[in-house]
């Protein structure tokens, strides 16, 4: 790979990032702000974003505890939010390689942005790395907007709906997903993973339909086995892409 | 100690132990190649869901609002070939559009 290339492969992670980390920030406003309403203290919040870092978890545990629910209710509840992070670490694990100590700390990053970026890139080293800017990216944007979120809090939750901002992450996970979308067994999963995980919202503790969604991919074999599939790839190349191959815009 | 400061360990502890688990467990073992085919696919699935549920779940609710719309702009932009950042800023100005009009 040219150097030309490499570069423009960084700077196309780098913007895709960029969206990613800043639409976090005004979430991360609501959760300092909940946390405050919930009784925590500053240092109580900020220990939230720092060690357990995975937003949707630390809402659910706030808002029960906030309600006077027990600490087991908050701690299961979160827990089973954070579930889905068994399966990013499958998908990441072959990009993440190194000594222990350094899989250790890039763990710490596994959310749905860094595993969305990361994955959605072709080659380890390029996984990797998309991984790696958008989870310390979010990470210090994540940190510090929370305590913003929790000093100055009142109103954020009716700024994000008046903006909009609640559509920006959406339209970031299906830029992400466009590309594969051009693959027919690729599409199926998709379409499949999207179903199973809309007609699960309402039946389902909240983490529960992104999870199950992963079950999607034991149909792909279907799309595979179908005749007179001019666009079907091989075995080999599905199992094996090409570490530099690089995808369309 | 405070609730919210057990739950913070138990939850912190937790978490982390279901994230580190694929990458200190697992590393970069090779996975047997049918596995591998399946793994490769996950991606799309994961993405499509939080997609979709980014998009009409509300708690524990399916709700229709003015999300899709910026969704539906989003995917005409990507259709378009538009840039990843116009394409979040397109699908936000029409949500908001939608929400300033109702």
């Amino acid at each position: 790979m040219s150097s030309a290339e490499e570069t423009a492969i960084r700077s196309r992670i780098h913007r895709q990032a960029a969206s990613i980390i800043a639409a976090v920030a005004p979430f991360a406003i609501v959760f300092g702000a909940a946390a405050a309403t919930a009784g925590l203290s500053v240092w109580e919040t900020a220990g939230f974003s720092l060690f357990v870092f995975a937003g949707s978890a630390q809402f659910a545990a706030v808002e029960i505890l906030g309600d006077g629910g027990s600490v087991g209710a908050a701690a299961i509840a979160g827990l089973l939010l954070n579930v889905r992070s068994l399966a990013f670490g499958v998908i990441m694990a072959p990009a993440l390689a190194g000594a222990w100590w350094q899989r250790a700390w890039m763990s710490q990053l596994m959310i749905d942005e860094s595993t969305a970026v990361g994955s959605a890139q072709s080659g380890r080293r390029w996984q990797r790395y998309g991984y790696l800017v958008t989870g310390i990216g979010v990470f210090v944007v994540w940190n510090a907007t929370t305590v913003v979120g929790h000093l100055v809090f009142s109103g954020a939750e009716e700024v994000i709906h008046d903006l909009g901002l609640d559509a920006a992450g959406p339209a970031a996970f299906l830029a992400l997903l466009w590309p594969r979308l051009a693959q027919r067994d690729q599409r199926l999963v998709a379409i499949l993973g999207a179903a199973i995980a809309v007609i699960l919202v309402p039946l389902a503790p909240p983490g529960v339909p992104i999870l199950a969604s992963m079950l999607a991919v034991l149909a792909a074999p279907l799309a595979r086995r179908t005749p007179d599939d001019g666009e079907r790839m091989s075995i080999t190349e599905l199992t094996s892409p090409a570490e530099d191959e690089v995808p369309d815009e | 100690m405070s609730d919210a400061m057990i739950v913070l360990i138990v939850l912190a502890s937790g978490t982390y132990a279901l994230k580190a688990a694929g990458p200190l467990v697992l590393g970069d073992r090779a996975l047997p190649s049918g596995l591998r085919y399946l793994v490769d696919l996950l991606p799309a699935a994961l993405l499509a869901a939080l997609t979709l549920v980014a998009t009409v779940g509300d708690d524990r609710a399916v709700v229709l609002d003015a999300r899709l719309v910026g969704l539906f702009v989003a995917g005409v932009a990507l259709w378009r070939r538009a840039p990843f950042w116009l394409v979040v800023i397109l699908a936000s100005a029409a949500t908001a559009v939608v929400r300033a009009g109702v």
